[in-house]
């Protein structure tokens, strides 16, 4: 059993003092109203070191550990920022860096597909990159372990969107892979894993935030003479809410606190980090329920800022596996493990 | 208290885990699903109070071992997952001990805890009353002043283990109810369950068993020096416990072994692994939520909200494994068959209502939620 809020060597303190910082600026800059890309707010972020964390320094990142680029990724979520930074710091970024090549100024993006180096080139297609019109460079990682950067102007983009019209865009590239190094073969599923931690931690900070939300609304809107809140009914679905947000939050910090006491590849962490994907996507359908009830049919119109949040939610959950992947991956362990090993099975993911 | 090193904890667990794994192999006990609450064998109390692991907590000038809450929790959750049977200390060493430890005097200290902690004594909880559930402002049983203590008189009810225990802590009216204060004039009693005018009363459940009882205080006396705590405290007595009661691993692994066993059969197939791994992550996830109360409450930190939290969510958990099972499997529950599986998925089914009653009703709960997030 490990302290709930020790991280990796990083105290209480730097993590708080990492939160604030992403909290200052977000809370300046982020404008979840605006559409696409917010070129600004990047480079605000950039400009105060927080777009690099948990990457070495040696490679143009900011250094400190995943846990303090996984509360990042949580604030970003909460502030429903237009910025790929959780997939650029704890994706596509580490992905990068893995391979022994350095980040560029902006945000680097990445997904999955089929990849191959045929020589000299790199050939192959992402489905669904999270801002790949955006990106500064787009890194695709080879069945044979090769990594490439790839400037998103030398690949085809055909845009898309999720539900809360986040690009999400087909890639396909067939190009000399000119700047490339190498990763070993577990790559591929450590970069799964970052990419269920990430989303993970955009729900959890997102549900905290409609939590708020829901709160306030429930406090000042009134019908029958008083604030909804005081009828129980209202109450009930708002603890249920409550309920949901504290489970997704404490699923993001054990599986960081899992993934930094045992390392991506041990099958701990692979447990830890299914399930809190697992936990966070059932946390978020629940939540974007009970949240847009709460709210009536104001929650449903453009004007009202609740579906900057909740259309997230529902593209979150899905986005990097949703319940139906991962929720398999942990029925394979649990059958493996069987009666008498099922128990130590959970206890050991933490 | 100093946060236990990482290897002591995980060589506690192993001793613990190769103590349970010898009492299977030995036919020590049979798995249970709620055999925290059902499973009263005072014989494997015992065992498990001569490696100490009852009353780990209690200091051990006191006769206990001296660890922190978070031994403890290393300890119960191994048992429970298990399916040991664990009922007949498992409210002396839970709440007894502590609240002796908080508010009793040295004299009941040095009564009672060593006897705690060698499993030798067993306890029950006097609170609910036929008319007074989760209104418990509302008891009616009467504390009256009388030469060198006080005659309680009234009547408790769902107190497990009443007719096997040796004592039970009473919550009962010391002064008159003034409407505008309810939460005045209460407060706790010890009273010896073999105390002239005491008659208790089995209550046969649904389950056919008859762990809870009522029990009938008939003018029976109690010497000063058995008050617990203030006179007229007993509310914040009461109430200051119960974030460790609605936290621990009893409040989502009642159906762990029913989960266990569910794993030897289904979840192969896409559709059951899905169900499976959605219970399954939802385990793990109310695991971390129990472990962080545990730390927080270790450290002296209010943590009412979350425990209430856990409490919701373990609670519904332990039911939803007994519907995704009875989903899954093609089998008919039934206490006497000859299948572990059809006997357990039988216990649970049984058992189920409960969870989300006993120990604050999950109504209440979402209450205290509620309230605690500026509704209400």
């Amino acid at each position: 059993m490990t302290a709930p809020d020790s991280g990796g060597g990083v105290s209480a303190e730097e993590l708080a003092a990492v939160e604030a910082a992403v909290d200052d600026v977000l809370g300046d800059r982020s404008d979840p109203a605006g559409e696409g890309y917010d070129a600004g707010l990047w480079s605000a972020l950039a400009g105060a070191g927080l777009t690099a964390v948990g990457l070495p320094e040696a490679r143009a990142g900011s250094g400190g550990s995943l846990t303090a680029a996984v509360r990042i990724a949580v604030r970003a979520g909460a502030f429903a920022a237009r910025v790929p930074l959780a997939d650029s710091s704890l994706v596509a970024g580490w992905l990068l860096t893995a391979a022994g090549l350095d980040l560029p100024a902006g945000p680097v993006t990445t997904g999955t597909g089929s990849v191959r180096s045929d020589g000299g080139r790199i050939v192959g297609s992402l489905t669904r990159v999270p801002y790949a019109r955006d990106a500064d460079r787009l890194v695709v990682l080879a069945d044979d372990g090769r990594v490439a950067c790839l400037d998103p102007a030398s690949c085809t983009v055909t845009p898309g969107r999720n539900l809360a019209d986040e690009p999400r865009d087909e890639v396909a590239f067939d190009a000399p892979a000119a700047e490339s190094g190498h990763v070993d073969p577990a790559a591929a599923q450590e970069l799964r894993l970052r990419g269920a931690l990430a989303r993970s931690a955009q729900i959890a900070g997102s549900v905290s935030r409609v939590q708020q939300m829901v709160v306030t609304y429930a406090q000042q809107r009134e019908q029958f003479g008083r604030p909804i809140g005081r009828f129980q009914a209202v109450q009930h679905h708002t603890a249920t809410l409550v309920c949901e947000v504290a489970a997704a939050s404490a699923a993001v910090d054990g599986a960081t606190a899992t993934w930094q006491a045992h390392g991506p590849t041990s099958p701990r962490t692979f447990f830890a980090v299914a399930a809190a994907k697992v936990r966070t996507a059932q946390a978020a359908g629940l939540v974007a329920a009970i949240a847009h009830q709460v709210h009536g049919a104001i929650g449903m119109t453009d004007e009202h800022p609740l579906h900057s949040w909740t259309t997230r939610l529902w593209s979150w959950r899905t986005e990097w596996g949703g319940e139906a992947i991962w929720s398999q991956h942990l029925a394979e362990r649990a059958t493996a493990a069987g009666r008498e090993h099922l128990w130590a099975l959970v206890e050991s993911a933490s | 208290m100093t946060a236990p090193a990482r290897a002591d904890l995980a060589e506690l667990r192993t001793d613990v885990r190769s103590f349970l794994a010898a009492e299977l192999a030995a036919g020590g006990f049979v798995p249970r699903c709620d055999n925290w609450l059902a499973g009263w064998d005072e014989a494997f109390s015992g065992r498990l109070a001569e490696r100490g692991w009852v009353g780990l907590t209690i200091p051990v000038e006191y006769g206990g071992r001296g660890r922190g809450a978070v031994e403890r929790f290393v300890v119960t959750e191994e048992l429970l997952a298990a399916g040991a049977p664990v009922a007949a200390h498992w409210i002396a060493d839970r709440q007894i001990a502590p609240s002796l430890l908080r508010y009793g005097t040295e004299e009941q200290r040095r009564r009672y805890l060593p006897e705690i902690a060698a499993g030798r004594c067993f306890f029950g909880i006097g609170m609910s009353e036929p008319d007074s559930g989760s209104d418990l402002a509302s008891v009616r049983t009467r504390a009256m002043r009388v030469d060198g203590g006080w005659r309680l008189e009234g009547t408790k009810v769902w107190t497990s283990g009443a007719h096997r225990a040796h004592a039970f802590f009473v919550l009962a009216r010391s002064a008159p109810l003034d409407a505008a204060h309810r939460h005045d004039g209460l407060s706790q009693f010890l009273v010896p369950l073999d105390s002239p005018g005491v008659e208790v009363r089995p209550i046969r459940l649904l389950t056919g068993e008859a762990h809870f009882n009522q029990v009938i205080l008939d003018g029976v006396f109690v010497p000063d020096a058995m008050v617990l705590g203030e006179v007229g405290a007993g509310w914040a007595q009461v109430t200051s416990e119960l974030a460790f009661e609605r936290s621990g691993p009893e409040r989502f692994l009642s159906t762990f072994p029913l989960l266990a066993l569910l794993t030897t059969v289904v979840g192969r197939e896409v559709e059951d692994g899905r169900a499976l791994g959605g219970l399954l992550a939802r385990l793990w996830s109310l695991r971390q939520m129990s472990m962080r109360v545990a730390g927080v409450l270790a450290a002296g930190g209010d943590a009412d909200l979350p425990a209430a939290v856990v409490k919701e969510l373990g609670t519904r958990f332990e039911g939803e494994v007994v519907e995704v099972a009875t989903r899954l499997l093609d089998l008919e529950p039934d206490p006497g068959a000859n299948g572990e599986l059809a006997r357990m998925l039988a216990q649970a089914t049984l058992h189920a209502p409960g969870f989300t009653i006993r120990g604050g009703t999950n109504e209440i709960l979402r209450g205290v939620i509620a309230r605690g997030v500026g509704l209400r």
